[in-house]
């Protein structure tokens, strides 16, 4: 039984946005995998809650009228894995949270509380990131569209407005055409966990596939926030397909990231990682995209 | 005040309603309104997958599931598994034959997870089906007869044995 | 009595692997454990813990808790009586000496772990009973407190309870030969190493609960427990009542472990009772609880001087062993000298020398955990036995052959007796089920940035507690009137398969068609259950043995005796065979158990119910032996271990179940690659709090974390025990540790002290070997 104090569940996302407006205390839960485990802990306990998880229309995978592939934020982990879109243009994501918990928490996990809790080390974070996916959120005026990384504040804190609730997560043709992506998952065990580290890169090559013509790479768990290495990308744009570059690459990660020291790893330690998973996912995005190393 | 909601689903292919405390987890309405006790406790975080029923057909960890999500939704819980003269169905066999079972506290989670991937009539590897069944803990088995079980079943099923 | 008939039919019951016998209601959920018997208006019971690892409570202010709606009592450590009991689940002792420390409380002023018990809050409700104990605020006096086990033995170091100066629970010594002598030999190799295990949780799925309320006086308690009996014991003194004023009840578990081998909430839940007017309350632990504030596995840290003569025998051994107790005595110093015990044992050595410490720190206390001292130990002694072999340039196998208890070993204290060789067996065997010699050449040639490599450890264990404790086991049967029998024993059902063994001992005594004849009465209640001292050191099977034996061979004389009467037949002339009274000399079944038990039972003129009921007292034990073969591969660059295959070979006598021993030892092995690799309890250096009290951050290894697990067995029929058997509860957790430590050693050359050897253990030590590059970390500095 979970120690709440009034429950709020909205029949449309203008219903949410009109619940925002009159209980502004009140904390919007979407699957709950997080929400319910921080009120069981007492984090959250005796507050309001706004429940999103009945809005169907936030589900689903499409392709909108821009070509862009449009994720609604309801859409669970196990759905965005299994869905043929996400399969043909950028599968990397379907694979990346398809390392969230186990299969009960990729069934209840939503990709929108995902980016919304604002943690570093959730999983389809480094790969949104990395793919430079829009975030749309839906207020009373409207849609309003945001770049991912403008998305996050600081840890724990997204920009969403009191009237707003997120709707969709958008990767345009741009970004996911001709690309092709690797993430890596570090963590202590194989199943059930949280990502000590987690790497995300992508690349397009040039026709040839002698030479990387744009290189993403973004981390989970390397800083307060996921965060795009952009030296580290400047370093392999541009340049032949080779180890020699993938070495350079990586190394140049460490110029970007800023990983800190908790109980649950060492500064030394992540970067060490970091080093070592932007080379393999590079590798790997690599060969995915045809070239030869 | 308490708050209270009339709850309709379908449980164990039975369309019931009660009025549900919108406090409680699914597990809560399961285990206090329904006496459905396969349903167990182990963490209450959403990490053992003691609680595991399904929902519409896929598996959920029913102790971080509002119990109000439950409207209008079919759920399965172990108890529902028995045919009608008490028969058991192929994978609760298994789980007995293969010594799949010892203290007990995770079977019926173990064992609604099976269902589910049984139930999607494809074959696995030993290794996936690792995977999809990464969402429970067992302390006494070492997974390996659980492995086996449900291998043994998915086999069986698609006529490989 | 037909000897040939009896042994036909001894192979046809034991010795086979039968169905468990609750096995069709766990896999239809319909299995009560204590929760699924609350009844409905148990009132909620919820515990207030310290937020400070060391000092004093000054002051409770209630007042907001008690205004809360539904809250209906609030009891803190002033209203508890100053009576001290002690937990640990051991057989009580008439001899005041050798009883348990007393040094507990129901709730405690002198808080003594982040965690410990101050308060409680008694409520109609969940959500009340928490919002209640969130609104108690608590003053404390804070005391400095010490959390390493050396750092607690030092002068100044802050000092846990009275009466124990340095925090030293207890120190003991084995002294065997002369160590100081047998160094000052010339030649000789040094092998030295500090070993280190972690504080690691039982985590059996089912948190440990129960519920108390008060029935004509008198107190029931239902209790997720291993031990009804004795719990039943520590309730009376914790209360201060009659120990036949309590009634424990024990329903299914889910797993225990140990953890539940002691007292946990059961004294408390009694006595909020008792302040309630008797109406039943309920403590039901959650998860973090249960890490913290109920028991977890000694962290024991070991330092080993082994000198080695050229030809590598063993010259002399010292062993100095620090436990780290935690807060209270618990199990407290039986564990570290179990393990120091085991050193002279397994690789025997003429002259040792070895010190135990146990000593009080402030973090959770440790109590048993399966294994009782012995995977720590194994641990420690089998890496140095590796580093031994290689110091000599010699394979580990062949090596531990030339060092390791030979035949005909006796230990002078237990006079358990290695009948067989059987550590030899053990090894041969899974050398060959893991193909060891072709792996270990092919392995050797690995250079490259991932490689694998292969190890082994192995281990001996105690069967029971014998001479050291009292071993008891009684029993109680009953002839049914359709020619079953009914048993019952406080011997407990923790998972394990502890009933179906039974059953299957007792049906092959009496003569029985079929184990499934035997109805085993699984719930223990201490008001009906004949005294047994419940599921712990791995005795069950061995110690019920000899009661079901003894008072199964009663039955059957009561049967006969009755058979006599109505056939007319000498008794010595008749047997039991497939649930019939059968003529021996000409093999005429006579009448079938059911029909004797009809006629017993409905007789107008000589009635009778057949039962049968003994104690037998056990004055023996027997050594149970195995061992581990762990194949890994090393990402070195990754810092990444993958098990690759593991294997364990163990004798543990006869079995009675293949299945079921099969499936035991896959669940030691599951344990033992969370303590190798994964599991630990982490504490803030800076104020004590445990950090990873969950099953999220405490990392119990996932099913995607097992390889597939292999169990091989020796069947030596142990002579001590009616039906050959003994250990098998615990052993499967004992080497998988080393073994996996010693195939990383295998792969990698480096040699890793430290267990769970997670990444962050690999960093440290392949950056000091050299084995990765650590100029990105040098560019930081």
């Amino acid at each position: 039984m979970y120690d709440l104090k009034a429950l709020y569940e909205a029949s449309s996302v203008q219903n949410a946005v009109e619940l925002r407006l009159e209980h502004p205390e009140a904390q919007i839960i979407a699957g709950g995998s997080d929400v319910l485990v921080q009120m069981r802990e007492g984090k959250r306990a005796g507050k309001e809650l706004i429940s999103i998880y009945g809005l169907d229309e936030l589900r689903g995978v499409s392709i909108d009228e821009n070509d862009s592939i449009r994720i609604g934020s309801l859409t669970s982990f196990s759905h965005i894995t299994r869905d043929p879109i996400i399969q043909k243009y950028i599968n990397v994501l379907g694979q990346a949270v398809d390392m969230v918990g186990g299969p009960q928490i990729r069934n209840i996990g939503t990709i929108g509380g995902n980016t919304c809790n604002g943690v570093t080390s959730a999983d389809s974070a480094s790969t949104l990131h990395a793919w430079e996916a829009i975030v749309e959120l839906t207020g009373s005026e409207g849609k309003r569209l945001l770049p991912i990384r403008d998305f996050y504040i600081k840890a724990g804190l997204v920009d969403i407005r009191p009237d707003e609730i997120q709707t969709a997560i958008i990767i345009p043709k741009a970004s996911y055409e001709n690309t092709y992506g690797h993430y890596i998952k570090y963590s202590m065990r194989n199943a059930m966990d949280i990502a000590t580290l987690g790497c995300s890169v992508n690349v397009r090559l040039s026709p040839d596939k002698k030479t990387i013509e744009r290189a993403r790479i973004a981390y989970g768990v390397a800083g307060p926030v996921p965060m795009r290495a952009e030296k580290a990308e400047a370093a392999a744009n541009g340049q032949p397909v080779s180890m020699e570059t993938v070495e350079t690459f990586a190394r140049t990660v460490l110029d970007d990231i800023n990983p800190r020291d908790s109980w649950r790893a060492s500064k030394a330690f992540r970067q060490h990682i970091a080093v070592e998973t932007a080379k393999r996912c590079m590798t790997e995005s690599i060969i995915l995209a045809g070239g030869e190393l | 005040m308490a708050q209270y909601k009339l709850i309709h689903c379908n449980i164990n292919g039975k369309d019931v309603e009660k009025m549900v405390d919108v406090r409680a987890s699914l597990t809560d309405m399961l285990r206090n309104d329904y006496h459905l006790t396969s349903v167990k406790k182990g963490c209450e975080v959403g990490e053992c997958g003691a609680c595991n029923v399904l929902i519409d057909g896929e598996c959920f960890n029913s102790c971080i599931y509002l119990a109000v999500w439950a409207e209008g939704k079919h759920i399965r819980t172990l108890e529902g598994l028995l045919g009608p003269d008490g028969e058991l169905s192929d994978i609760q066999q298994a789980f007995m034959e293969e010594t799949a079972v010892q203290c007990g506290f995770c079977t019926p989670g173990f064992i609604m997870t099976a269902v589910e991937i049984l139930e999607s009539g494809k074959e696995y590897t030993r290794e996936e089906l690792r995977k999809l069944l990464s969402g429970h803990l067992c302390r006494c088995t070492g997974y390996e007869n659980i492995l086996n079980a449900v291998e043994k079943t998915m086999k069986k099923r698609l006529g490989k044995v | 009595m037909n000897k040939d008939n009896y042994s036909v039919q001894a192979e046809y019951l034991v010795g086979r692997s039968e169905v468990r016998v609750d096995a069709f209601d766990k896999v239809t959920g319909r299995t009560k454990y204590y929760e699924d018997r609350m009844p409905g208006d148990a009132l909620y019971v919820r515990i207030k813990h310290s937020t400070i690892a060391h000092g004093f409570v000054k002051n409770i202010d209630t007042s907001c808790a008690e205004k809360i709606p539904g809250v209906v009592k609030v009891l803190t450590c002033f209203d508890v009586p100053d009576m001290p009991f002690p937990t640990a689940g051991h057989p009580w002792s008439m001899d005041p000496s050798h009883q348990d420390v007393k040094d507990r409380h129901l709730l405690n002023r002198h808080v003594r772990y982040y965690g410990d018990d101050v308060a409680v809050v008694i409520a109609e409700n969940e959500v009340a009973a928490n919002q209640g104990v969130r609104a108690l605020k608590v003053e404390y006096e804070e005391l400095p407190f010490v959390l390493d086990v050396q750092e607690a033995m030092k002068d100044g170091a802050p000092q846990l309870h009275d009466n124990y100066p340095n925090n030293i629970l207890k120190h003991t010594s084995i002294q065997k030969g002369n160590y100081a002598e047998a160094i000052k030999e010339p030649g000789l190799i040094k092998v030295e190493g500090w070993y280190e295990t972690p504080t690691v949780q039982h985590c059996h799925i089912e948190n440990h609960g129960c519920f108390a309320y008060e029935e004509n006086g008198r107190l029931t308690v239902v209790s997720s427990t291993q031990i009804p009996h004795i719990i039943r014991r520590v309730v009376g003194q914790a209360l201060g009542r009659p120990w036949s004023d309590i009634r424990i009840v024990k329903p299914y578990i889910g797993g225990g472990f140990g953890n539940k081998q002691d007292a946990l909430y059961e004294p408390l839940c009694a006595w909020c009772c008792t302040q309630v007017g008797g109406r039943c309350v309920r403590i039901d632990c959650a998860r973090e609880e249960t890490f913290v504030s109920n028991r977890v596995r000694h962290a024991i840290r070991f330092h080993i001087v082994t000198w080695l003569h050229g030809d590598g025998t063993l010259a002399a051994r010292k062993v100095e062993c620090f436990s780290n107790q935690g807060a209270y005595a618990s199990h407290g110093h039986s564990i570290v000298a179990k393990a120091m015990g085991s050193f002279p044992q397994i690789y025997p050595c003429d002259n040792f020398e070895g010190d135990a410490y146990t000593v009080f720190t402030n973090r959770p206390a440790a109590g048993a955990m399966r294994g009782y001292g012995m995977p720590q130990a194994s641990f420690a002694d089998d890496s140095n036995i590796d580093e031994c072999a290689r110091a000599l340039g010699m394979d580990p196998m062949d090596y531990r052959d030339k060092v390791i208890m030979p035949k005909g070993f006796v230990d002078g204290f237990s006079k358990n007796e290695n009948y067989y060789d059987s550590f030899r067996m053990c090894l041969e065997k899974g050398a060959e089920a893991i193909d060891y010699r072709r792996k270990v050449a092919e392995y050797a040639k690995d250079t490259g940035p991932v490689r694998r490599g292969i190890g082994l450890a192995a281990f001996w264990y105690n069967t029971a507690v014998y001479p050291i404790s009292l071993e008891t086991s009684s029993n109680r049967m009953q002839l049914n009137l359709d020619g079953s029998v009914t048993m019952q024993c406080g011997e407990t059902e923790i998972g394990q398969g502890a009933d179906t063994a039974y059953a299957q001992m007792t049906a092959e005594v009496i003569g029985l068609r079929s184990y499934r004849d035997v109805h085993v009465v699984s719930c223990q209640d201490t008001d009906i259950t004949p005294t047994g001292l419940g599921a712990y050191a791995s005795r069950q099977t061995y110690v019920a043995g000899f009661s079901i034996r003894q008072t199964g061979d009663l039955l059957r004389k009561k049967i006969l005796e009755y058979a006599c009467e109505v056939t007319r037949q000498p008794i010595q002339n008749m047997d039991i065979v497939n649930g019939n009274i059968v003529r021996v000399p000409d093999g005429r079944v006579l009448m079938s158990l059911s029909e004797l038990a009809m006629t017993a039972q409905y007789n107008p003129v000589h009635s009778e119910h057949i039962t049968a009921e003994s104690t037998y007292t056990i004055r023996n034990n027997a050594y149970s032996f195995g061992c581990t073969f762990a194949e890994v591969e090393v990402d070195i660059p990754l810092c990444k271990v993958k098990l690759v295959d593991m294997i364990n070979v163990h004798d543990c006598g006869r079995l009675i179940n293949p299945a079921l021993a099969e499936a035991q030892v896959h669940g030691g092995m599951s344990m033992a690659i969370g303590f190798g690799l994964s599991e630990q309890m982490l504490f803030d250096p800076k104020t004590g709090r445990p950090l990873n009290n969950n099953l999220l951050d405490y990392k119990l290894s996932t099913f995607m974390d097992h390889p597939d697990l292999r169990a091989e067995f020796i069947q030596n029929p142990e002579p001590t025990s009616p039906f050959g058997t003994k250990a098998l509860g615990e052993p499967p957790a004992c080497s998988g540790a080393p073994a996996i430590r010693n195939a990383i050693y295998n792969a990698t050359g480096v040699a890793i002290n430290t267990i769970p050897i997670t990444p962050h253990v690999l960093f440290a030590e392949f950056s000091r070997a050299g084995l990765i590059k650590d100029e990105w970390t040098k560019e930081e500095k």
